[in-house]
């Protein structure tokens, strides 16, 4: 059994079709952490003592945003800022979050072939994500491949939702009970998506 | 009663005339009173007035005076001065006195005589010293200091000197002295020493040392121990007069109660300020006996003024002012000396050389004492009057020197330590209840000064228990405010709850004190344009924040997001405050907010207006709660690209 953490953050949820499903999906699921981010500070002051301390009881911490400007939404920002202090998170003494892992999931509003170099976001996904990948590297954290959704303002309700909301709890009931074999997925293609046969199946 | 009330008049008109020409001169107020004093000798001549009985009934003012500097003094600072105190306030007196003695023995006085003239003129006025240095504001430098322990150690002086004089006596005096008993003693000085010296004779000397020490016991513990409950049961009437009647009671109790005993009631009150000083009473004493020791001050000034015998004066006109001038030059040499020995250095010296060489008020009284006690013959005595006069009418010119003269050539050379005013820079916390304690607390951990003035004895227990510094007082007094420091406070928080005296103190304080920022606690909106109208920019509702986030959680409880709720408050708080600005023009003092149809008339509208703004037009995704990131358009990204 492996300790998930969730980190869920929209600062728009009542609009959201996608994560706030995501969410709750998250929520419902035994033995993990969710923290939905813009819940717990609404005035977007952090208790990095708090913060840092749920990160040292557990092991695998799942970000849970959508793509805003190529980045995370504002107060996740804030959050690493504050929380992923110089002898806690890196630097000299920081090795509380040594051989952790992280892994995000993201909801983007452009589809998948907008994110290469013909696209009209010219770059890959993965590109736009490598300042995370490497707050993890200095963190001596796993950086995972990313779950993601594209498209998602288009997505259908019943079916490309719905499946991505599974496969979600899927991938976080296996973070959970180890049973992800995140080499494999990492080998497999740069981003992890619904439809990837290594996310395992209800037991 | 008639011939009071014109005497009154008289020395009024003189004092409100003189005063405020001589201060315009910059002469100061003690030169003021003593040439009003002057000018209105004659009239008092004609009046039959007895100068020196009113004189020494004005003496009380230099008793008061050092009640208030006493305030001014804790006991702690007192501790520290005790090395000037003995050192530089002893020899002062000692080497004066001798210097003058020598001078009097040089003159043909027997030594009798002359060590008493040394005695006599060894004292310096501490009603002219302390006035003029508080008006000048430097009771806190260097040479205020130093000024300050000579004269309380002169004070102390005073004690054993009138032990000492009597043992002077000349038998020839006072054979010629029983002759002419009727005349003298009747309404001087000497007979209130008199008095006390009676009553104090029937006890053994040991006894006589038992009760001074236990009457100083008295002073100490009933000051530290007693005021408290005192002003806890008069505070209940909250009526001002009391107040004034118990501080006065105070002061001249303890006067009083030296006097019978023998002690000087000017040390004895000092004394019991030093003692009441860590007390939260102490700036409701303070403004309270401040103006009676200001008018009695200015009477006694007036008195030294008048009691100039210009017939005697004209008739020695030579050796009178040879004498004052030799006597300025030997105590100014000798307090000059006094301050290189004890490092008082620049500008501070000169203050202590020029400011300390007159001879005081104390020298009248020991003066009709050394009469009455048959040491010095009337004829030399009644020299030495215009002599000490003559050089108290000097001082106020030696401080003109120095302002003028000295100080400006030692500010040029910046050598000077910045003077510590303690107060500075502080913030007034006018009210220490809910609201103004919050404040208080807040500015203090970040390392504010705060002196905190409050009504509410109860309050001030609590805490002085939690070891605050916090004053009784009414808060709208603007005698109280003066003492707790208004004009070199940083800030004045106004935080009673009274909606009408709020409005009252901020609109003092911003026309009397333009320099202090003030942040107003206003009871509603109408409260706010009152404030805004009275010069206060920082103002704020008392009940709008709390009642804000209590509405945040009301909604946060109803199920509403956090963030939302959040965003929902900020959004809420910004068109309260868009409808104070726009309302504002529409207010009117004079009419009730609901009777004023343009006023009623434009708070709906915008009422309206933020309703509709708040629920979001049809795409609510762009509703004004809801700014943000919005993914862009493929299709506008393409039509653009393909233009």
């Amino acid at each position: 059994m492996a300790r998930v953490l969730v980190y869920y953050a929209h600062p728009g949820a009542r609009y959201s079709r996608v994560n706030t499903r995501m969410a709750k999906a998250a929520e419902q699921i035994d033995d993990i952490t969710f923290v939905d981010l813009y819940a717990r500070y609404p005035r977007q002051v952090i208790d990095a003592d708090a913060e840092q301390q749920l990160l040292r009881d557990h092991d695998v911490i799942v970000f849970q945003f959508p793509l805003f400007w190529y980045s995370t939404p504002s107060i996740i920002k804030e959050w690493q800022d504050l929380v992923l202090e110089q002898g806690f998170a890196y630097g000299k003494g920081g090795t509380e979050l040594a051989g952790k892992t992280m892994m995000l999931a993201i909801s983007a509003a452009g589809p998948e072939d907008a994110y290469t170099e013909a696209g009209y976001q010219h770059f890959s996904l993965r590109t736009f994500l490598t300042p995370l990948e490497q707050t993890a590297r200095l963190c001596k954290m796993r950086f995972a491949t990313p779950y993601v959704l594209y498209a998602a303002l288009k997505a259908e309700e019943d079916t490309q939702i719905a499946s991505h909301v599974d496969g979600y709890r899927r991938i976080l009931t296996a973070l959970r009970d180890d049973t992800l074999d995140l080499d494999a997925i990492e080998a497999a293609a740069p981003v992890l998506t619904c439809s990837s046969s290594l996310i395992p199946g209800d037991t | 009663m008639q011939d009071i009330l014109i005497l009154s008049f008289v020395f009024l008109v003189a004092g409100v005339i003189a005063v405020p020409i001589a201060t315009r001169l910059g002469l100061g107020s003690v030169l003021g009173y003593l040439i009003a004093g002057i000018v209105i000798s004659p009239l008092l001549g004609a009046f039959g007035v007895n100068v020196v009985s009113l004189q020494h009934f004005a003496e009380f003012g230099v008793v008061m005076m050092l009640f208030l500097v006493g305030l001014e003094l804790e006991p702690k600072m007192l501790w520290q001065m005790r090395h000037r105190l003995v050192g530089l306030g002893g020899l002062q007196v000692a080497l004066s006195t001798g210097v003058v003695m020598a001078a009097a023995l040089a003159l043909g006085q027997p030594w009798t005589v002359a060590l008493a003239i040394g005695l006599v003129l060894s004292l310096s006025s501490t009603a002219i010293v302390l006035q003029t240095l508080q008006e000048k504001g430097l009771m806190k430098s260097d040479g205020g200091q130093g000024s300050f322990s000579v004269l309380l150690a002169q004070d102390i002086a005073v004690i054993p000197m009138l032990a000492l004089v009597p043992l002077l006596a000349m038998p020839e005096l006072i054979e010629a002295l029983s002759h002419a008993a009727d005349h003298v003693g009747d309404g001087h000085g000497g007979g209130d020493h008199g008095e006390s010296f009676d009553f104090m004779g029937q006890f053994a000397a040991w006894q006589q040392a038992l009760i001074t020490v236990g009457a100083v016991g008295v002073v100490v513990v009933g000051g530290s121990v007693l005021t408290r409950p005192l002003f806890r049961f008069v505070a209940v009437t909250r009526l001002r007069e009391l107040f004034t009647a118990t501080a006065l009671m105070i002061v001249i109790g303890i006067a009083a109660l030296m006097t019978i005993v023998g002690l000087s009631p000017a040390l004895g009150t000092f004394l019991a300020g030093v003692v009441l000083a860590n007390s939260e009473y102490r700036h409701e004493l303070e403004s309270d006996i401040d103006p009676f020791k200001g008018l009695l001050l200015g009477l006694f000034f007036m008195t030294v003024g008048a009691g100039i015998n210009f017939g005697l004066l004209g008739e020695n006109l030579g050796s009178i002012i040879a004498l004052t001038l030799a006597l300025l030059l030997a105590k100014g040499a000798v307090l000059y000396f006094l301050g290189w020995m004890f490092k008082i250095n620049g500008a501070d010296r000169w203050l202590l050389t020029l400011g300390m060489a007159q001879a005081g008020e104390f020298a009248f009284v020991l003066l009709s004492f050394t009469v009455a006690s048959a040491v010095i013959p009337k004829a030399i005595a009644d020299q030495i009057l215009l002599v000490v006069a003559l050089s108290m009418l000097l001082t106020p010119a030696l401080f003109i020197l120095f302002d003028r003269v000295v100080a400006p050539r030692f500010a040029a050379g910046g050598d000077q330590d910045p003077d510590e005013i303690e107060h500075k820079g502080s913030v007034i916390i006018a009210g220490h209840g809910r609201f103004g304690g919050v404040i208080n607390r807040m500015l203090r951990n970040s390392g504010h000064t705060t002196v905190v003035l409050d009504f509410s004895s109860a309050q001030l227990e609590m805490l002085r228990t939690f070891g605050f510094r916090a004053y009784f007082g009414d808060a709208t007094r603007p005698d109280l405010l003066h003492t707790a420091g208004i004009q070199d406070a940083a800030m004045l928080v106004v935080a009673i709850d009274d909606r009408e005296q709020i409005t009252e103190l901020v609109h003092y304080c911003t026309t009397n004190y333009p320099h202090v920022k003030i942040v107003a606690r206003a009871m509603n909106r109408d409260h706010v344009y009152e404030l805004y109208a009275a010069g206060c920019r920082e103002i704020i509702r008392d009940t709008f924040d709390s009642s804000v986030r209590a509405g945040r959680s009301a909604l946060q409880a109803l199920g509403m997001h956090p963030y939302d709720a959040e965003l929902f408050t900020r959004s809420f708080v910004n068109d309260d405050r868009t409808a104070l600005v726009a309302l504002a023009g529409l207010y009117d003092p004079d009419i009730p907010s609901a009777e004023n149809e343009p006023y009623v008339e434009k708070a709906k509208e915008l009422m309206a207006e933020q309703e509709r703004a708040l629920k979001g037009e049809k795409n609510s995704f762009h509703s004004r709660l809801d700014r943000g990131w919005t993914p862009p358009n493929i299709g506008e990204i393409e039509a653009e690209n393909a233009s």
